[in-house]
């Protein structure tokens, strides 16, 4: 009796290719995506972190840790506005604009006077001395923490000579005056230390209480990083579970089909187009509906700063409503039951999800995995949302992602209306 | 071919040489029948004799290998519009959360039923059904029965000249069967043509005007009951004999027809030749050592001439 109800269940799977892939391909698809992207993470030659730096001093100091963290295996050093053109070198503004248009996650800016007063050791003048600025897009949680460690690594190792002198001064100030003899053999040690270095290995900072004065600057938007960061999670999670609703919701033509209304549809003067239209329009209708409720529980709950990005927002959802309605569509029509629907949308929608930064932001993974991602649906969307949300970027700037959701919609449909006709004729 | 036409000339619905095959299945085979304006066809034949394939090709809905179909004189194409028709599936074609007048509603405004006339068709339509009590359900809680009323009127908001019916009364008990025969009848009364498919042979001898008899794609016998059983049975007759005892298995008839019932007390037969047949069935029943109690006789239905000209059941 066993070995019958063994063999049913057999029989039933070899058969249902549905379930073959659910049960096989997708955890073996999963496993690789989230191996490609966290892989590549170990791997400094893909995983960079690009810094733009301005180097505003221009003194034998500033030199050496611009030089020093060019040697910085981990960093992608950036010192031009430009990248065609290596004359024009960066200044603070063009730095910012860097940042905040997301080329670079943070740049370093080395101010004037940082050579003569590095200002190693806390000081009651400290406030006074020259403060390196990290400007950062918080959005990136990960890379102003790994320059700022990197920096004060390289501050220390890149010129010995100004981090002993700044250190035997501290010592006379508090200490007292040296003796003759200790001042002779001060001068002597400083002689022996190399004024620069660019071997910068095997140095630890020592403390957060030494290392070169610093400031991190949010330049997207100070003081709100939490909110933004809800942003980036209403707009992944938002775009994927309006995908899988999209599908589930094109998946009404498969019903009817079932039922025998769309034959009727196809009898009135409808026809397969006005169909495809009106369920569209209804997908489109629910879509902004089901992401305006998303961003707004985001801002009564979460503080999520959507009264401010209110033309931004209706951009994105309405074209990113329009590309999932046509996508829902597609696969509606290329599945021949509910079922194969189900199993279908569940493969294409997380793995897209996946690749396109729903789940895990893009920015975190290597650059290829992030040009890979492009090739998903998702990857524009949430690109679109973070533009506004994080960016603050102007209307205008959102024609990449527009244009792209827009040529989206219309091969989804022009596909969808390819497999639908199926069901007109025989 | 079946070429009964009206006094008014053309008639209303013509199918001339249709032909269909999907993959190596012959679905229509030189198919061709008509329909006059204001009659009630019976389309009759087994399962995949292509009865619903001549209804979708009609409809629009499926692309013809050759033939042509003829609307009031007018030659279809594919694309064509066909206002003049209105369809009824097989299936319950009805949305299920709607009530039954918003279904009526959105099917009406889909026919091209006018704005300004739409509430007066879906009030008739209700009241046509039966359905006036129940307009405010919605769908899912109306019987079997009524949804089917309820398929047939989405079908006529826009008043077409012909009515294909698939399958119409399938899965709804007697009473509500006549109910939609009745709604028929009264739709026949305003001149509307109508052609329907079905399996229920006396639904068909009591109903339809004409019959068409179609096996393997090709019509094989098409007119009035009477026509049908003139040309297809002859002079057949069914025989029914009873008696007391148990007839011996020995016994054997030569009339191939031959059916006992489970305790062999009784048979039944079809006689092609009374005056012939039915002595020598009589006299085999005699020799087995039995007495005969009852011989009734039957005369041929419609049920015979379908055997008759396609060999085997309507239901196989």
């Amino acid at each position: 009796m066993i070995w019958t109800l063994l063999r049913i269940g057999l029989i039933n799977m070899r058969r249902d290719r549905v379930v073959q892939a659910l049960t096989f391909v997708l955890p073996i698809m999963f496993f690789s995506i989230f191996a490609f992207v966290f892989g590549d993470q170990r791997n400094p030659a893909t995983r960079k972190v690009q810094v733009a730096v301005v180097d505003e001093d221009r003194s034998e100091f500033s030199t050496a840790i611009v030089k020093a963290l060019q040697a910085e295996g981990g960093l992608r050093v950036r010192l031009v506005a430009d990248a065609e053109d290596a004359d024009r070198t960066l200044d603070r503004e063009g730095a910012e604009t860097l940042v905040k248009k997301g080329a670079v996650p943070v740049a370093v800016v080395l101010p004037k006077g940082l050579g003569a007063h590095p200002a190693f050791w806390p000081s009651d003048s400290q406030t006074t001395q020259p403060k390196v600025l990290l400007l950062a897009d918080v959005s990136d949680p990960v890379a102003p923490q790994m320059v700022l460690g990197l920096l004060q690594k390289v501050s220390f190792t890149a010129s010995p000579r100004s981090f002993a002198s700044e250190g035997m001064a501290m010592f006379e100030k508090y200490a007292g005056p040296l003796t003759p003899a200790q001042q002779k053999s001060k001068e002597e040690m400083l002689k022996r230390i190399s004024p620069t270095s660019a071997d910068s290995g095997g140095v630890n900072s020592g403390g957060a209480a030494l290392g070169l004065a610093t400031e991190v600057v949010n330049v997207m938007e100070p003081g709100k990083g939490d909110a933004a960061t809800i942003s980036f999670y209403a707009a992944g999670i938002g775009v994927m579970f309006l995908l899988f609703s999209c599908a589930g919701a094109g998946g009404t033509l498969l019903e009817e089909e079932e039922a025998g209304t769309l034959g009727r549809l196809l009898s009135s003067r409808a026809g397969m187009r006005g169909v495809l239209a009106g369920k569209w329009l209804f997908l489109v209708l629910m879509g902004i509906v089901q992401l305006t409720v998303m961003f707004t529980w985001g801002a009564v709950m979460f503080g999520l700063p959507l009264a401010s990005h209110l033309p931004g927002f209706f951009v994105m959802t309405v074209f990113t409503a329009a590309a999932a309605s046509g996508f829902g569509l597609l696969l509606a029509t290329i599945s021949r039951s509910r079922q194969q629907l189900s199993g279908l949308s569940t493969i294409v929608i997380l793995a897209m999800s996946a690749l396109g930064g729903s789940m895990f932001p893009r920015f975190l993974m290597s650059e290829t995995m992030q040009k890979v991602g492009l090739v998903t649906f998702n990857a524009w969307a949430l690109d679109g949302y973070l533009k506004v949300f994080w960016r603050e970027a102007p209307l205008l700037s959102l024609w990449p992602e527009v244009g792209v959701l827009t040529c989206l919609t219309v091969v989804f449909m022009l596909g969808a209306r390819r497999f639908a006709r199926r069901w007109e004729t025989l | 071919m079946a070429t009964t036409r009206t006094a008014a000339g053309e008639p209303a619905l013509s199918l001339e040489g249709a032909a269909k095959r999907f993959g190596a299945t012959v679905a229509l085979d030189s198919t061709s029948f008509t329909v006059n304006r204001g009659e009630l066809v019976g389309l009759l034949g087994p399962n995949g004799a292509g009865k619903t394939t001549a209804i979708r090709a009609i409809a629009g809905r499926l692309r013809l290998d050759s033939g042509r179909i003829r609307l009031f004189g007018r030659e279809l194409h594919l694309n064509d519009k066909r206002p003049e028709i209105g369809v009824v599936p097989q299936e319950l074609a009805v949305y299920p959360l709607l009530t039954a007048r918003e279904n009526l509603e959105v099917f009406g405004a889909l026919y091209g039923v006018e704005a300004g006339s739409l509430k007066a068709r879906v009030d008739w339509a209700l009241a046509w059904s039966d359905l006036k009590d129940r307009a405010a359900e919605p769908v899912k809680r109306f019987s079997g029965g009524m949804k089917r009323r309820l398929n047939i009127a989405c079908s006529l908001l826009h008043e077409p000249s012909i009515v294909l019916l698939d399958e119409p009364t399938v899965g709804v008990d007697p009473q509500s069967r006549e109910r939609i025969y009745e709604m028929l009848t009264e739709l026949q009364g305003r001149g509307v043509s109508i052609v329907l498919t079905t399996h229920h042979l006396e639904e068909a001898e009591r109903r339809c005007e004409r019959i068409v008899i179609i096996d393997h794609g090709k019509i094989v016998a098409a007119g009035t009951l009477g026509d049908l059983v003139g040309r297809g049975a002859g002079g057949a007759r069914t025989v029914r004999i009873s008696w007391h005892g148990t007839l011996p298995s020995a016994a054997t008839f030569t009339n191939a027809s031959v059916v006992f019932d489970e305790s062999r007390t009784s048979l039944s037969a079809r006689v092609t030749d009374v005056g012939r047949d039915l002595g020598a069935l009589l006299e085999t029943v005699t020799a087995g050592g039995v007495s005969i109690t009852d011989v009734a006789m039957g005369g041929a239905s419609l049920q015979d001439v379908f055997i008759e000209l396609t060999g085997r059941e309507l239901r196989e």
